[in-house]
């Protein structure tokens, strides 16, 4: 039985930051992902890292926007705390050598992101995440006291009888063993659950598996209902062309040939927070202004080819080899796709949840720093500080923490369990119809705007389909590299994710953030300024509250 | 829409039985990618193929393969170009070149690829303590410069095809050399010049590549590994003058001097020029050149014997009609103050106006 003080499970950037940081702490560290750690999702992100590092700039400007940013659904505690630590994690970084890209002084070069007051965004042309992803692997590789697990499936989380986090079942994706790990602390950094929508940016490993492992041993899940749409993403393959390319200068028309924007945010046009723009392009399209396809154009060619070329390469080649356009010589047409969700696992400013020794970090924990609406180059953030915090908080509290040992029966039970599902007879119907259903539900009913029926509808689609998921069909009954089975484990998780999103999207009976109902259009703060957050209870979600924390911002009304 | 044959290359490593072709078919519009058809044909037909995959946009690396023989991602390949390009009509899948296959298209990156790049010594080794509460002040253009390599996404599609590591297993290779001048070309880095002076006397290093292009041709991302091999031999040539015991620098200094003597390769003075760095005179003088040139005789005889070479080829070489204009190319780079090295985050001074960005390395099968 491998066995660490802790283990992290998952290893974009939150999840590299934290084993580098626990390690740091003298911590012996096991980190476990399904894919290799270069192939994390976190490559995905394109346009940069937010940090007040400028002199003229200040951590409370940083801190208020990403409040606005969030309609105060962020707990300005936890905000607090990331913006200030900014700055330091971006030099953290630069000296590990991210190759960040220089002003004509060499000193770090930034750009304009949306929803905020002062360019802050930290780059790497635009392919930051990876850039910031790779170099953190190369510490991996440097320091091989961080064992590394790749290409490891964890099926479940295991507790002691009182309830403290003691280790993890596991299952070795190349030849098919299953494995129980023993840990002092865990630490979920599994990344988001895009893939309960069709289409979305995220890659096909986004399927919430973590969120819905730590949700299943009752730590609460929070702001599930926040769900962000990005504004430019392209119809069909959902593919995400960056918000770095408004913040280099791109302009969103209609088909009319209209600046939209104008009417929608005349200040920050374009650069308005992601919710604001998704809204009006979606209203835009609804009110039959958009393009057949159902989109608008995003014009990148007023900015500079020099420019283009240095600093916005991926989305040429993404432009280039998945919609067939020239984006230097022409506008291509965008739409809003999903692309990230707020809410997730609910961790106090160490990462920790309120199971003893169980931390969440990145995408798939909710601190709460976003709220409501994340803004662009905030979620790099979030991952590296509290990804670094977490690791650094479950190294020092395991300490005088005596080894744990994990019941044998989780392991067996697991064992029991995906036996069954691969020696299954053939199912009534395939892992790929059951997802693409919940795909589509989930982006026609819970997208951009929603109202209690199409939710209602939702909710008992993924109903069914959970039900459904019990007997899918399996083809592969092999061991090494069964993907198979893990398809069917993870579209469990998924499912367990879209039911928390639809209950508390019902919940929220106000419009706040990503969360905008027709039928209750207004945000109302009297009532609804407060997380929702969701415990199973007989196999279904119940809903709780929990108060957002204010410090120096009081909610006030929302223009851009 | 259209049909596609897919012709996949299966392998169960727990059958006992070889590997085979299976034919499929998918369903798909022209533009979507194989990936896409591979996807539909797990999700309609038979879940149990086997594929590493993520982000279909060619940003996470995982699903390099074959495509009719030739190295690319699948997500980054449109499915009808791969159509129009297969021979009998079927599109044909299969694990990537130069690995160990674990099971159908799925190969051991780890036993090859991310071996290379352990050896390159991965990581920053920065020349002093990272200056107190600010970054490093680095030149604009050098971090541009090694950005083309950052932007690698270790797909292993450029080990695939290297054809240098299919001859030699032991090549440092395409993708990990690429990466090592990610810190070679990185001001911040201390030991460039040890890594240099490491990389070109390790016979498989950077004088082991063979200049055939194959990397540069099948990169998804256009970072063009060769490209980043030659700065590596730049760098090591004539920023530090470093000689390799494995003549690497001295056969490339032989074959400039050649082509700017007569303009074409002659190749009965290639060897004896790269013992002495280039000279024809010093490799014939210095001792170790001599012992060197006299080990390769029989190579000399069995080529006179079979006819490949003749006393008369050997001995005369014709300059091209117009040596004058090579020469006028040599002048004109050699004039220049320093080095400009182009990459495609620095296009040149106007940015490349008259051509597209849909002439660069677009995909056709």
């Amino acid at each position: 039985m491998p066995q660490h003080d802790v283990l992290v499970i998952g290893a974009g950037l939150a999840g590299q930051r934290a084993a580098l940081a626990a390690a740091g702490e003298g911590a012996s560290v096991g980190i476990i992902s399904k894919v290799h750690p270069v192939r994390s999702h976190s490559n995905a992100a394109q346009g940069g890292i937010n940090a007040a590092l400028d002199p003229q700039d200040s951590w409370e400007s940083h801190a208020f926007d990403t409040v606005k940013g969030s309609d105060y659904l962020g707990d300005q505690d936890a905000i607090e705390i990331m913006c200030r630590e900014a700055p330091g994690e971006i030099l953290d970084l630069e000296h590990l050598g991210v190759t960040f890209h220089r002003n004509e002084e060499g000193r770090l070069g930034k750009r304009a992101f949306g929803g905020a007051s002062a360019a802050r965004t930290y780059y790497v042309a635009d392919i930051t995440g990876q850039a910031i992803l790779h170099v953190l692997y190369e510490q991996l590789m440097k320091h091989d006291e961080v064992y590394r697990y790749e290409e490891w499936f964890t099926t479940s989380l295991v507790q002691n009888d009182d309830g403290r986090i003691a280790g993890a079942v596991t299952r070795n994706i190349r030849d098919g063993s299953m494995e129980l790990f023993a840990a002092k602390a865990v630490i979920l950094a599994t990344g988001g659950n895009g893939q309960i929508y069709d289409p979305t940016t995220n890659a096909l490993i986004c399927t919430g598996d973590g969120i819905a492992m730590a949700y299943r041993i009752g730590a609460p899940l929070m702001d599930m209902e926040m769900i962000q749409y990005h504004p430019t993403t392209l119809a069909g393959l959902g593919l995400l062309i960056t918000e770095g390319a408004r913040g280099e200068g791109a302009q969103l028309f209609n088909a009319e040939g209209e600046r939209f924007m104008e009417k929608y945010a005349p200040n920050k046009m374009e650069l308005a927070s992601r919710d604001v723009v998704s809204r009006a392009e979606q209203t835009e399209i609804d009110a039959g202004r958009g393009f057949p396809d159902g989109t608008v154009a995003l014009d990148v060619t007023v900015v500079p080819r020099k420019r283009i070329h240095e600093a916005l390469r991926e989305i040429v080649n993404v432009g280039r080899d998945f919609a067939g356009v020239d984006i230097t010589r022409e506008p291509i047409h965008v739409k809003p796709g999903n692309h990230y969700v707020m809410g997730g696992i609910k961790t106090d400013v160490h990462g920790e949840t309120p199971i003893p020794g169980l931390y969440a970090a990145g995408e798939c924990a909710c601190v709460s720093v976003h709220g409501g609406n994340r803004l662009g180059a905030n979620s790099l953030l979030d991952t590296l500080v509290f990804g670094r915090r977490s690791g650094e908080h479950a190294a020092r509290a395991v300490r005088a923490t005596p080894p744990p040992e994990p019941a044998r029966a989780a392991l067996r039970d697991e064992e029991r369990l995906i036996g069954a599902v691969i020696g299954r007879a053939s199912g009534e119907r395939r892992v790929s119809e059951l997802k693409a259903e919940l795909g589509k539900t989930m982006d026609k009913y819970v997208a951009v705007f929603r109202d209690e029926d199409g939710l209602r509808i939702a909710l008992e689609v993924v109903r069914r389909l959970k039900e459904e998921a019990r007997d899918v069909a399996i083809d592969d009954k092999g061991t090494v590299f069964n993907q198979d089975v893990l398809g069917a484990l993870e579209l469990e998780f998924m499912l367990d994710n879209a039911e928390c999103t639809v209950v508390s999207a019902i919940e929220r009976k106000e419009s706040r953030g990503a969360q905008y109902r027709t039928d209750y259009p207004e945000r109302n703060d009297e009532d609804w300024l407060k997380h929702i957050t969701v415990l199973p209870n007989g196999g279904e979600p119940e809903i709780s509250y929990s108060e957002v924390t204010l410090t120096q911002w009081q909610p006030e009304e929302r223009t851009y | 829409m259209p049909d596609y044959q897919l012709k996949i290359r299966r392998f169960d490593p727990e059958s006992g039985e070889a590997a085979y072709w299976a034919d499929y078919t998918a369903e798909l519009p022209p533009e979507r990618s194989v990936l896409d058809g591979i996807l539909q044909v797990k999700d309609r037909e038979d879940a149990s193929i086997g594929i590493r995959c993520s982000c279909r946009a060619a940003i996470c690396g995982s699903c390099g393969v074959r495509i009719n023989g030739r190295s690319r991602l699948a997500c980054n390949t449109k499915i009808g170009d791969a159509a129009a390009g297969a021979r009998d009509g079927a599109i044909t899948v299969e694990p990537m070149g130069n690995m160990p296959v674990i099971k159908d298209l799925i190969t051991d990156m780890e036993a090859v690829h991310w071996k290379k790049v352990q050896r390159i010594v991965p990581w920053l080794l920065p020349a002093e303590e990272p200056p107190e509460g600010r970054e490093y002040t680095v030149p604009a253009e050098a971090m541009l410069d090694v950005t083309q390599a950052m932007a690698c996404i270790h797909c292993g599609v450029c080990v695939s095809a290297c054809l240098s590591m299919e001859v030699d297993p032991d090549f440092i290779g395409p993708a990990a050399l690429a990466k090592a001048y990610r810190f070679v070309g990185d001001p911040r880095d201390g030991e460039q010049e040890t890594r240099l002076r490491d990389l070109a006397e390790d016979p498989h290093g950077i004088y082991d590549c063979t200049h055939c292009f194959a990397c540069v041709e099948v990169c998804p991302k256009d970072v063009a590994p060769m490209d980043q091999i030659m700065r590596l031999r730049r760098r090591a040539g004539s920023d530090f003058d470093i000689k390799d015991s494995n003549n690497g620098y001295g056969h490339e200094k032989a074959f400039v001097n050649i082509v700017e003597k007569w303009g074409t390769n002659h190749e009965a003075q290639l060897l004896p020029r790269s013992f002495g760095d280039g000279s024809l005179v010093k490799g014939q003088l210095r001792p170790s050149g001599a012992r060197q040139l006299t080990a390769e005789l029989p190579t000399a005889f069995r080529g006179l014997r079979s006819g490949k070479v003749s006393p008369r080829k050997a001995l005369l070489h014709p300059k091209l009609p117009d040596q004058k204009q090579v020469r006028r190319i040599f002048k004109e780079i050699e004039s220049k103050g320093e080095r400009l090295e182009l990459n495609m985050y620095i296009v040149g001074e106007s940015g490349g106006e008259e051509e597209g960005v849909m002439a660069e390395g677009g995909g056709e099968a």
